[in-house]
């Protein structure tokens, strides 16, 4: 057993659930009891979809456990074919139905329904949402793609001259983060390439479209987390080669351009040339200065978490203090990725062990999930939301990708917000006695009714236990007052950490700037 | 508008209600859910689930994803290698509990609350928490109850904790009559009916569940017990196991209800009726005053009810007697035909009640009617809007101070909303 507050990822079949959802003419039956159809909010409320999720639930019960619930769920897979008449039907079970085995593969297969049936088996009690979705994806494609499939080892047939190059766009789902706005800021860059979009997959697609997957001449990974199984398999299966790089990021997006311009045949230098984005411009610029060097948290899913860290590091000046993932299954890639910027990787779905984390590391800025941002709360750091799960403010009506050259602009504007804009800083300091600029007195962006923290910055981040209690001289403590209040809690717990190490029993002014010092060099 | 309850036909004289009974897909939560307020209510307990990823999933997604910092309840997760076998899921559970209560030492009572795989696998939480009890008395007191989806729906959660809670709480240590209220209300509520019970001159009165789990109400034969939620069967039996006596009343939603409510407990406890009257008046009128607003804007608009919280039929009668709207269809996922019967005394004669639940039969059955007002789960509120109708979130019934005569507005308030904002927007 695992003792869990807050978990990054649902359930396996949520991940199915994803999948379905972002599907056209698919249906899931899934033998679940009542309660399992909580889920249902998470797309109608947190993703405000208009629709119901194309899921039925068999919905048994205590006493249905001692008859047929078998019975039930064959019940439940005719009804639902009849009233939704969809093109192919997903068929499960979710925890708990999976532990009465009734085996839904088996029993859908007895209904002979006219339509693909796929069953998929999501083992319950080991996996989580993001294996879920891609195993629903992959059992998915090859069912349905899997029938066009070219003998075994005959080679993938020259494009025709003047035909233009085709892709799919492979991993988006429902209540992915910014999936739907990626999707068209990708395609409209491909069509600049000169390149076509066969089918986006699974969000949007139906299932005669998964079955044509094979038409494409190469395939765009968007959300490896994802599709990364389902690319390996179409692949081996139709020779289609697949891009690496996930376009977050200006350097990251002119890569994955110069990977789909090889595989299509086509020359990127006029679009890369023309390419606009403000990131490094706005970068570059005298009032950015203050961005130099500030101390970033990044968690998410992996990749997420290093596209993050990439722009961080390259892109905006910061520096990268903490790397890490929930995303088990990409534990390599973000070692590698902490190996680059130094930081040792943190590779947990435990939140508590993230939130101990971030207060250690006391970074300027967290770049994280809904978790992390409700750490970042508690402990007075600022912060910006870069992957699932999220929240319903996380599905904005404007349209805000994260990934080409648009989603950049939208990054940097997202990620600089929440800091303190340069002079504002500086005039905070100079004007700190001013009535309007005072201690506690809030970034003048979040406007005059944004609730002040409490007077002394921010809140203290749970003690640490190595340390014993020191005490503070007087004068000491005054000095300490003079100093900028968004910097004295720093200062406060570098001077504390200094008179723990060097067995400093009461901090007196000398103790203060030698403490300054010491972390200066 | 009658609000003088002392009119109100009695269910023993009218002849019982036609009741349409579904059996299929639920869009209801499980008794899960109810950890998300009875753990802001009893405030030194803590919710330990003992269930599968889903599990924690579905209250961090109740509980709006985040409100709390750390929250008084956390799920126990069960891995493939507690399913093998059970001394070893025994085991584990009494890990996970050491683990927190390290965590937590503030805790006093732990639940360990049961779910469906939990269920399923017949794993004994009742001998574990005698087992843990042993462990960590009198530091902690550890109690069990079953959430599961497959036993119960939603607001039964809270029956099952309360029902839990009941063998806990001490004898009564007088032979006078004592007055318990069961069911949570906010703690605004609660003061208000404390003042009222006062000014009636009927003496303690005590609440199950108690603010502080260290606090729980005396129980024995000469407890009179009143419901303020309708889902409180097993919590009834408990309580009448135990010899108290439940006094039976409509449910205090809105002034008719509020005042029935008192009134039985004023009976009970032999108040004098012009006490009654003198002390209950005043609340009486201010609040029938104040609805009449919402009565010009409900009166005849037509209310489809979603089965969800248990509180339909309560919140039928109020709608239909005090803002003279049309009921639609009343579902309900269980009907307690005793402890409604004067609510069901109170609702039309040609009213549509449903028990259970077909949601693609009912929502075919609510698009063909086209009410004005649906009231239903979060999972169709979305869907149902953009089919055009106008939704209440049954959920914000549960989580607002609706009892009581100072909240009949606030309840009217939140049928009106929808409607009001409907009207308003043009774009």
């Amino acid at each position: 057993m695992q003792l869990t507050v807050w978990t990054y990822e649902g359930p396996p079949h949520v991940g199915a659930m994803r999948v379905a959802t972002g599907m056209e003419g698919l249906h899931y039956v899934l033998h679940a009891p009542q309660g399992d159809t909580y889920a249902d909010l998470l797309f109608t409320m947190i993703e405000r979809r208009d629709r119901r999720p194309p899921v039925t639930y068999t919905t048994f019960s205590a006493r249905d456990l001692g008859g047929d619930t078998a019975e039930l769920f064959k019940t439940a897979a005719q009804n639902a074919h009849d009233r939704f008449q969809p093109q192919a039907m997903l068929v499960g079970a979710s925890c708990t139905g999976s532990l009465i085995q009734d085996d839904p593969g088996g029993l859908a297969r007895a209904l002979a329904l006219p339509i693909p049936v796929v069953a998929v088996d999501l083992p319950a009690y080991q996996r989580k949402e993001n294996w879920g979705a891609a195993e629903t994806f992959y059992q998915l494609v090859r069912a349905l793609a899997g029938p066009s499939a070219p003998a075994p080892g005959t080679a993938r047939p020259e494009r025709a001259a003047g035909v233009r190059a085709r892709c799919n766009l492979l991993g988006p789902t429902a209540l992915g983060f910014r999936h739907r706005d990626d999707i068209v800021e990708i395609t409209s860059l491909l069509a600049k390439l000169g390149i076509d979009v066969n089918v986006t997959a699974p969000m949007g697609a139906t299932p005669a479209d998964i079955a044509r997957l094979g038409q494409a001449d190469f395939n765009a990974v968007l959300y490896p987390e994802i599709a990364g199984q389902a690319a390996s398999w179409l692949q081996r299966t139709f020779g289609q080669p697949f891009t690496k790089t996930v376009p977050i990021g200006v350097s990251a997006t002119r890569e994955f351009v110069a990977e789909v311009a090889k595989f299509a045949g086509v020359d990127a230098s006029a679009t890369l040339a023309s390419a606009s984005t403000r990131l490094p411009w706005y970068s570059r610029s005298v009032d950015s200065t203050y961005l130099t060097g500030k101390r970033v948290f990044i968690f998410g899913d992996a990749s997420h978490a290093v596209a993050a860290a990439r722009i961080a590091s390259d892109e905006l000046g910061f520096k990268v203090v903490g790397l890490g993932t929930y995303s088990r299954e990409f534990g390599r890639e973000i070692r590698e990725a902490a190996k680059r910027y130094d930081v040792e990787p943190l590779i947990t779905d435990d939140y508590l062990e993230v939130e101990v984390k971030v207060a250690e590391l006391q970074p300027e800025l967290v770049l994280g999930t809904q978790m992390e941002r409700h750490i970042a709360k508690r402990l007075g750091v600022p912060c910006a939301v870069i992957s699932a799960p999220v929240h319903v403010q996380d599905f904005p009506a404007r349209y805000a990708p994260q990934m080409g050259f648009e989603g950049a602009n939208v990054i940097f504007d997202t990620w600089v917000h929440p800091l303190m804009m340069g002079l504002e800083e500086h005039l905070l300091a100079m004007f700190k006695d001013d009535f309007e600029f005072k201690d506690g007195a809030v970034p003048s962006h979040l406007g005059a009714g944004h609730s002040t923290p409490a007077a002394g910055g921010p809140v203290q981040p749970p003690s640490n236990a190595s340390n014993i209690a020191v005490v503070w001289a007087v004068d000491a403590e005054k000095e300490l007052y003079k100093i900028p209040f968004f910097v004295r809690g720093k200062a406060r717990r570098n001077t504390e950490r200094f008179a723990n190490e060097n067995g400093v029993a009461t901090i007196t002014i000398e103790t203060l700037y030698d403490a300054k010092a010491h972390y200066a060099r | 508008m009658n609000v003088h309850v002392q009119e109100c036909p009695v269910a023993a004289d009218v002849a019982p209600k036609p009741v349409r009974r579904e059996n299929g897909q639920r869009e209801v939560f499980c008794g899960l859910t109810g950890i998300v307020w009875l753990h802001r209510k009893i405030q030194d307990a803590f919710f330990l689930v003992v269930g599968s990823r889903t599990c924690a999933h579905l209250i961090q997604s109740a509980a709006g994803v985040m409100i709390f910092a750390e929250p008084r309840f956390a799920t126990a997760i069960m891995e493939e290698k507690d399913l093998a076998g059970l001394t070893d899921a025994n085991d584990e559970l009494d890990r996970i509990v050491a683990q927190l209560i390290a965590r937590r030492p503030e805790i006093r009572l732990l639940f360990l609350v049961g779910s469906c795989p939990s269920e399923v696998i017949k794993l004994d939480l009742s001998r574990a928490a005698l087992r843990l009890s042993q462990k960590f008395s009198p530091a902690v007191r550890i109690l069990n109850y079953s959430g599961s989806g497959i036993e119960t729906t939603f607001t039964q959660g809270e029956d099952a904790c309360l029902a839990s809670l009941v063998p806990a709480a001490p004898p009564t240590r007088t032979s006078e009559d004592q007055l318990l209220i069961v069911g949570s209300l906010a703690d605004v509520v609660e003061d208000q009916f404390i003042r009222l019970f006062d000014a009636l001159g009927i003496g303690r009165v005590q609440f199950l569940p108690p603010r502080k789990a260290s606090a729980l109400p005396a129980i024995g034969s000469n407890t009179r017990f009143l419901l303020a939620q309708p889902f409180l069967a097993d919590t009834a039996r408990a309580l009448e196991d135990r010899g108290a006596v439940r006094l039976a009343a409509p449910f205090p939603l809105g002034v008719e209800g509020t005042t029935a409510w008192l009134r039985a407990a004023a009976d009970a406890f032999g108040v004098a009726p012009t006490l009654f009257d003198a002390v209950t008046q005043p609340h009486r009128i201010r609040a029938d005053r104040a609805l009449f607003r919402y009565r010009d804007q409900l009166s005849g608009r037509r209310i489809f009810l979603f089965p969800d919280s248990q509180l339909e039929i309560p919140l039928a009668r109020f709608l239909s007697r005090e803002l003279s709207m049309q009921l639609v269809e009343v579902g309900t996922p269980y009907l307690h035909r005793e402890h409604l019967a004067e609510e069901l005394g109170l609702l039309p004669d040609d009213v549509v009640l449903s028990e259970g639940q077909d949601v693609d039969l009912q929502l075919d059955r609510c698009r063909a009617a086209r009410p004005d007002l649906v009231v239903c789960g979060l999972g169709l509120a979305n869907p149902l809007e953009a089919e055009g109708m106008t939704t209440k979130w049954s959920i914000e019934l549960v989580f607002t101070p609706i009892q009581g005569y100072e909240q009949a507005t606030d309840l009217a308030e939140l049928f009106a909303r929808p409607l009001v904002r409907r009207a308003k927007l043009v774009a």
